[in-house]
């Protein structure tokens, strides 16, 4: 059986930058397997620009923002194997992989780090009523049709749900010839970046109907309208509804961390983050099982990735040279009032070089509010927001210092301010 | 008379204020582009285009491009005309220009990967 140092599971942007943050600190044999048929996951798709203003200091668009990281990978000589699909993950990190050219494999690594990424939720998934005539897919599988394949799959669109991948391809599609007929959220407030909003329906005029959602589908074998209806609390208004004649409906309703191999695993699982549960070097429940990126959880940036992938190199190098402390003694990270979840969920203090980073996201929308960092009783950190969203991920800095005093648990709250 | 808009120079959306009286003063950014883009919003509207163009040979069928600096949001449907008649061939390097000056707009677009 081959021995590795580091097997990644995932070429996008994710396993690229742990792979290339590995290389940069030790030396080490370090293979990444991705499933398609070149790396850069996600962004090769994503023709749109808005990525890699904090990581470059430029805007870029996804595929720009790939080929800088497959560039450096191939100039630092870093094995990858492509159309090559890992089928399982053991405990002791043996991995097994398939491809045309070498059938079935089976190799063993020293650590493993998932950078699988997302998927996007289904029709199945929201349990969308009526019949499912052909022209109803998620919005991600318009786009690699459109961007890759140059195919545009209806003239008359209606989008369900406002999540970012939803907006670009409104603006897309109406760029590429297409009527784009409205995007229903049964939300009262948007899922995507008020960017998006802005330069993707609001330039083009197109009508955001929110706390509305889909009600029914007409069409035999193929879509010939849809149905919306104003809902309150998630129930439809009889005598709300409005038809459009459409040949497409897409669906932006979510993304899902893509996690099937970690629960085959027997890693454990954070209900809310439907990612792994991680300690602050990104290390799941199974010793050498590390995990970053939107395995993890959803991320609405790049950069955030990015970063959050070269900090779990860097644990993943420490762990290597056996400098990670294991211990059951940790800190939980508990999400109080108006906090949706918390990554990492467990902190133990003798890993943190100096600051630790963590990413959070919120209930509802915001204004004027403080986040509140407290152990017990004692508040450690007060940070004062402007304005938080349910879309906008945030991000709290704690140096070593802060958790001098914490005993047991950390939990942070939205509070008004006194 | 004060202008209430949404900074989308990245993605972190600032509230922005923009006070028109009063030369365009800028308040709720978070940092300059937010001044820039609020004063330039309200006087004379760009973006940058994104889209594909027909590649053959490729692995794909299409080369995603894009424009190297923002257009007048007035002239985009202009620029997608453009590109729906472009053809190119494959090998093209990430940042080739494909349309130079493109709808006299003194912008270029360009190739946003190899291919
Ligand atoms: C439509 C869309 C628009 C976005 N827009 C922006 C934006 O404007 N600005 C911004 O900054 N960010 C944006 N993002 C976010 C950002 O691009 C992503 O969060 C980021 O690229 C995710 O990287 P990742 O490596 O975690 O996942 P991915 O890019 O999804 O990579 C995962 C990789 O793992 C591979 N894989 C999965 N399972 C296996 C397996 N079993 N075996 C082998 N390989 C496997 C997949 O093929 C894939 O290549 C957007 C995301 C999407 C989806
Ligand atoms: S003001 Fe600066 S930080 Fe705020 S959205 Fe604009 S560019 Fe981003």
């Amino acid at each position: 059986m081959k021995m590795y140092d580091v097997i990644i599971i995932g070429g996008g942007s994710a396993g690229l930058a742990a792979a290339l943050e590995i290389n940069k600190f030790r030396k080490s044999k370090i293979l990444l397997l991705e499933r398609d048929a070149e790396l850069g996951g996600i962004l090769l798709q994503c023709i749109h620009n808005g990525f890699g203003l904090k990581v470059f200091k430029e805007e870029l668009t996804g595929p720009e923002y790939a080929e800088r990281f497959i560039d450096e990978l191939h100039e630092k000589g870093i094995e990858y194997k492509l159309n090559s699909m890992v089928i399982k993950l053991h405990p002791d990190k043996r991995v097994e992989y398939a491809n045309i050219e070498e059938g079935f494999v089976t190799i063993q690594a020293k650590a493993v780090i998932l950078t699988m990424g997302c998927y996007e939720r289904s029709a199945g998934a929201i349990g969308l009523p009526g019949n499912r005539p052909s022209g109803v897919m998620t919005a991600g599988a318009a786009q690699k049709y459109l961007n890759i394949d140059g195919y545009l799959v209806g003239k008359n669109v209606f989008i369900l749900g406002s999540g970012d991948i939803g907006l670009i391809m409104a603006r897309r599609m109406i760029l590429e010839g297409a009527n784009v007929l409205g995007v229903a959220e049964i939300l009262p407030f948007s899922g995507g970046l008020k960017r998006n909003i802005v330069q993707c329906l609001d330039d083009y005029d197109i009508p955001l109907y929110l706390s509305h959602t889909v009600t029914e589908i007409k069409g035999e074998s193929k879509i010939s309208s849809v149905v919306i209806s104003k809902v309150k609390d998630f129930v439809p208004i009889p005598g709300t509804e409005i038809e459009f004649e459409v040949d497409a409906l897409l669906l932006s309703v979510g993304l899902i961390p893509e996690n099937g191999l970690s629960e085959a695993c027997g890693i454990d699982m954070d209900s809310r983050t439907k990612g792994p549960i991680v300690n602050e070097s990104y290390q799941t429940n199974i010793d050498g099982i590390f995990a970053c990126g939107n395995v993890l959880h959803v991320h609405d940036l790049v950069d955030f990735v990015t970063e959050e992938s070269r900090r779990a190199g860097q644990a993943v190098v420490k762990y290597l040279e056996n400098q990670l402390e294991k211990s059951d003694n940790h800190i939980e990270m508990i999400s109080k009032d108006g906090v949706s979840y918390i990554v990492p969920q467990q902190v133990n203090v003798n890993n943190i070089n100096d600051k630790l980073e963590l990413f959070l996201r919120v209930q509802k929308e915001y204004r004027d509010v403080n986040l509140v960092v407290r152990s017990n009783d004692t508040i450690i950190k007060t940070i004062r927001k402007k304005h938080m969203a349910p879309a906008e991920m945030e991000q709290i800095k704690l140096k070593v210092e802060d958790f001098d005093s914490v005993i047991g648990s950390i939990s942070i709250s939205v509070e008004e301010r006194q | 008379m004060k202008k209430k808009l949404i900074c989308i120079a990245c993605p972190i959306g600032c509230h922005l204020e923009v006070d028109v009286e009063n030369n365009y003063a800028v308040t709720g950014n978070q940092c300059k582009r937010g001044v820039v883009y609020g004063k330039k919003e309200l006087i004379n509207p760009t973006r940058i285009v994104t889209s594909t163009v027909i590649i053959k040979n490729g692995i794909y069928n299409r080369l995603p491009v894009k424009t190297d600096g923002e257009i007048p949001k007035s002239m985009i449907f202009d620029v997608m005309k453009q590109l729906n008649e472009v053809v190119v061939t494959s090998p093209i390097k990430m940042g080739k220009v494909i349309i130079e000056n493109v709808c006299d707009t003194g912008i270029n677009i360009v190739a946003s990967r190899s291919m």
